[in-house]
């Protein structure tokens, strides 16, 4: 433990405000008693599947596609996800299949 | 947990319902909250600080992100300002839940407390099967997903203090876990266009800004391009 007990829960507090400040700050701008705007409404049926995008990528962030292995471990662990989900339409297998092909990959092929 | 189920055999319809729906994030979760506290006794954090973290702060990446921050220097508002940055598309989120949680009542301000991607992805996909309230539906969902986080950080952070285990690349559950649910969106042929877009803006965010400044970029940029290509999307 590198922080004292009292940093520690101060810092958690404060990672706590954050998460819960993006929670609530829609419902703050757009109350419950008030239509949001046609515009809003438009976002709320299209932003799904844009973040799920985003979250994808977010997790590739720190890969390093200049050097090797130029990203195969992750490519070939998502590659797995994909069959797998395809195949078996389990959530998971699905994961639980791709994670483990890719640590392996990182332990045993891409070393 | 096992109270909980106890009390939906003896019948609570919602949670009956709820239960199965969530029983691929249970999976997920318990998996990550595990990794989770393996990762935090590795750092020398034991599992009822995973366990505080897990309850308070509730959010799968920052809480991962928040094992750097334990163990560099004690920087409050650099953690607060990271914590929203990380979070910032549980904005997003409300903005697509203002319908859907309207006239929620008592329950609404935990939903709203608990609502995390996988817990966003379910509520946004199900609705409740006939006779069962949407509300009780929605908490049972939110409830039961933030108890598998809780209990998977105990978990993993008792099993990370009595023995050791290396577990390098366990966190690619979390990839795996986005990469199918954006494949369950992929499903709804509607959802393909806005898939792409957060794939492509995302990447392109990631290539200019670099890898610890492309969430809000990104954001910045999805928005643009759903608000741009509003004509032609509006199905």
């Amino acid at each position: 433990m590198h922080l004292t007990p009292v940093e520690t829960l101060i810092t958690i507090l404060a990672l706590a405000a954050g998460v819960q400040l993006t929670r609530w700050l829609p419902f703050w701008l757009f109350p419950e008693s008030k239509q949001p705007p046609v515009i809003v409404t438009y976002l709320g049926r299209v932003l799904p599947a844009a973040m799920m995008g985003l979250l994808v990528v977010y997790c590739l962030k720190s890969v390093a596609w200049l050097a090797a292995p130029h990203g195969a471990p992750e490519l070939l662990g998502i590659a797995a996800v994909v069959v797998l989900h395809k195949w078996k339409d389990n959530v998971l297998l699905s994961i639980a299949g791709g994670t483990a092909l890719y640590m392996l990959l990182i332990r045993v092929v891409f070393v | 947990m096992e109270q909980i189920e106890h009390m939906g055999r003896r019948g609570n319809p919602a949670l009956r319902a709820a239960f199965p729906a969530t029983i691929p994030v249970m999976t997920g979760y318990l998996c990550l909250g595990m990794a989770y506290g393996l990762l935090m006794a590795a750092n020398g954090y034991g599992p009822l600080w995973a366990l505080l973290m897990s309850l308070l702060v509730f959010g799968g990446s920052i809480q991962y992100v928040a094992i750097t921050l334990l163990t560099t220097a004690f920087a409050p508002v650099q953690a607060l300002l990271i914590s929203i940055m990380v979070n910032a598309r549980h904005m997003f989120y409300g903005l697509s839940l203002l319908e859907k949680y309207r006239g929620m009542g008592k329950v609404r301000p935990f939903l709203i407390f608990a609502l995390t991607d996988e817990t966003y992805s379910l509520v946004s996909t199900l609705e409740p099967p006939a006779g069962v309230e949407r509300k009780d539906f929605y908490f049972w969902i939110s409830l039961l997903d933030y108890g598998y986080w809780a209990v998977g950080s105990v978990l993993g952070g008792v099993i990370g203090s009595v023995l050791t285990f290396d577990s390098t690349g366990l966190d690619f559950a979390l990839t795996a876990l986005f990469v199918v649910l954006f494949m369950e969106q992929w499903k709804h042929a509607e959802n393909r266009p806005a898939g792409v877009i957060g794939l492509v803006c995302t990447g392109v965010s990631l290539a200019v800004f670099g890898a610890d400044n492309l969430v809000i970029p990104a954001m910045v940029l999805i928005l643009i391009v759903l608000l741009g290509g509003r004509k032609k999307l509006c199905i």
